[in-house]
């Protein structure tokens, strides 16, 4: 230690640099971390693995995964193409009322899905507002199809996509676009070769969110698209079904969901669950 | 030479108005001086079509690009005016050739070519081997450089520098200021320049106009402006002792064949230049004192005025002596005036060491 000067800090002393914390923070910090990771413990201990190949082989289980996963892209992708120009009008749009409507956006956030399902179901279905005249106009009934999933999928996923996205561009703000202007870019050419490389990042954020939202939704589409196999019947609902014939089953298919979510937590880490934008 | 501007200018805002007329001819830089909220900020947004003012009108050459009468406005990227702001504000996800290559794609020019005048104009900032950066992998000096270039490369007829040195450190500061110098006049570059340095406004500018409160209050020749300031706001950031002459040997030589000595800085022997150094860093003697690193002036005293807590003694020529000498400032302390015991009409020597004075550039 006689060679390092003052100006040569050891690790330790930049590490306690930082503020120390108060040391009861400890106590509900550890039990909100156990309450978190625990009960996947729980699964995973509860698990009968012998079986577990042969339940992950059945037709109900891997109808359900490509199901899920199906569905909850093309929401995704779907959120994209309506939520993305969405976000650029409530983050950009000198609109009255703006407020007012960026309130209604998160609606699905704080609203039980399944109320949420109830309410698709009396727009789209037969009788419902618009679900009658598509009836009348074209004979498709939308209700209890595959494409009522991704309907139901789309509308609690979208305000993930729509907040995220919204803060990258106000983030990023306009003056880049102004020096863009400035160089003889049109607004057209100033948005694609501007703006959305730089919001990007905060896109593929929402986007990945909103992936990971889809594939876990359950109660709007058990209420507007009902639990059919291979049609309706995504990993969640599957896993409510099994719970009440074979727990095993249940178990298992739900370790998957947690495989899946695990799978989406590394590839957005960076950006999204960090915090880091 | 790129065309000249006439505009005249009017923004209403509920505890403000601009409301300034200003002209700039072919090649010409105009500097605009003023005060935070002041309207410089605003009179930039309007040229550039960023915001349309409540009155007047902007003509480039002989088009009109904006005309609030007859209801004429211009997009601001069909404009041909160019903008540095003091954040580079480089596209941070292309690299320094696609910043530079952006503006002559934007115009329909074939990516060969946009890429060739790209790489052009990078050399000519000093940045060639930067090409293939992307801005976060530059320093802050380094990005101006490249943000100057990005601007050029359209072939604006009017380039608007806002404060384009205001966010440098001192060390990349006065290489960029010549750079722009070099740059600008090179190219016979109509340029408007935002700044709240005089020493920028001496270097870049041809003409000065002072705004304050949304008003023009002072305008003319930059060294004339800033060594006679008229206005508060201008003696206060300017007021500066200004020498004008040619690059000689380790300093300037007037016009007189004196040399005045100082620290020149980018400019080459028999240049026109400036020799610039701060009133405070005048020192007055009764006596011609001895010592050698300095400048000695002989003057005759024309005037004493106090300024704030100090006492400005404003030089007039000595009969057979230096004219140039005539107007020079120094600023002392109430008590040195007292000892002195000098009254407007009495022969004194100025005194300024070498070190203190700076050698700029400046148009002849």
């Amino acid at each position: 230690m006689t060679s390092a000067g003052p100006l040569a800090p050891a690790r330790e002393e930049e590490r306690a640099a930082a503020v120390a914390l108060p040391g009861w923070l400890w106590l509900p910090a550890t039990l909100a971390f156990a309450l978190i990771a625990l009960p996947v413990v729980g699964l995973l201990l509860k698990a009968d693995w012998p079986r577990i190949p042969a339940l992950l082989l059945s037709s109900a289980s891997v109808d359900a995964l490509l199901l899920s996963l199906e569905t909850a892209a093309v929401a995704t992708a779907l959120c994209i193409a309506l939520g993305g120009p969405l976000a650029v009008v409530l983050a950009r749009g000198r609109l009255r009322g703006l407020r007012f409507l960026r309130s209604v956006v998160l609606l699905p956030l704080v609203l039980p899905p399944v109320v949420g399902g109830l309410a698709l179901l009396y727009l789209l279905g037969r009788t419902g507002l618009v679900g009658k005249g598509i009836d009348l106009a074209f004979g498709i009934t939308i209700p209890f199809t595959t494409a009522s999933v991704i309907i139901a999928q789309t509308f609690v996923a979208l305000p993930f996509l729509v907040v995220s996205l919204e803060g990258a561009i106000r983030t990023a703000g306009e003056r880049y676009e102004a020096i863009a202007a400035t160089l003889g870019a049109t607004p057209a050419l100033a948005f694609r070769r501007v703006t959305v490389p730089l919001i990007l990042p905060g896109l593929l954020s929402g986007a990945i969110l909103a992936f990971a939202r889809a594939m876990g939704e359950f109660g709007a589409t058990i209420t507007f698209a009902g639990s059919l196999q291979g049609v309706t019947q995504t990993l969640p609902l599957l896993v409510y079904q099994q719970r009440e014939e074979d727990v095993d089953a249940a178990v298992t298919t739900s370790l998957l969901l947690v495989v899946v979510s695990i799978v989406v937590i590394a590839v957005a880490r960076p950006r999204t669950v960090q915090g880091v934008a | 030479m790129t065309p000249g501007l006439d505009a005249r200018i009017v923004v209403r805002r509920p505890a403000f108005t601009l409301d300034v007329a200003l002209s700039a001819a072919p090649g010409e830089v105009l500097a605009v001086l003023g005060p935070n909220g002041s309207g410089k900020s605003t009179l930039l947004s309007v040229l550039a079509g960023l915001l349309h003012p409540d009155g007047g009108h902007v003509r480039m050459g002989d088009e009109m690009i904006t005309d609030v009468g007859s209801g004429v406005h211009v997009a601001p990227h069909r404009r041909g005016v160019g903008l540095l702001a003091q954040q580079a504000l480089l596209f941070p996800h292309l690299t320094a050739l696609g910043n530079v290559a952006f503006g002559p794609r934007a115009q329909g020019v074939s990516r060969a070519e946009a890429d060739a005048r790209a790489r052009e104009l990078l050399a000519a900032v000093g940045t060639a081997e930067l090409a293939d950066r992307k801005p976060s992998q530059m320093s802050g000096g380094q990005q101006q450089r490249v943000a100057l270039a990005r601007a050029l490369a359209p072939g604006p007829d009017l380039l608007l520098l806002d404060e384009p040195l205001a966010a440098l450190d001192v060390d990349s500061a006065p290489a960029m200021r010549s750079l722009l110098r070099r740059v600008v006049r090179d190219r016979k570059q109509t340029a408007l320049l935002v700044t709240h340095s005089a020493l920028d406004a001496l270097v870049l500018a041809d003409r000065v106009m002072v705004l304050t409160d949304g008003s023009l209050v002072e305008q003319g020749p930059t060294r004339d402006v800033l060594a006679r300031p008229r206005s508060p706001f201008t003696a206060r950031i300017a007021g500066l002792d200004l020498v004008p002459g040619v690059v000689g040997p380790n300093g300037l030589r007037t016009a007189d064949g004196l040399l005045v000595s100082g620290h020149a800085e980018g400019v080459d022997e028999g240049d026109p230049a400036v020799a610039v150094f701060p009133p405070s860093a005048v020192a007055v003697y009764a006596e011609r004192p001895s010592g050698s690193p300095r400048n000695v002036l002989p003057v005759r005293l024309a005037a004493i005025e106090p300024v704030g807590n100090t006492v400005r003694l404003r030089a007039g020529a000595v009969p057979g002596g230096p004219q140039w000498v005539d107007g020079l400032a120094a600023d002392v302390t109430p008590a040195a005036v007292a000892d002195l015991a000098v009254e407007p009409g009495a022969d004194l020597w100025f005194v300024v060491k070498a070190t203190e004075v700076g050698i700029h550039p400046a148009s002849s």
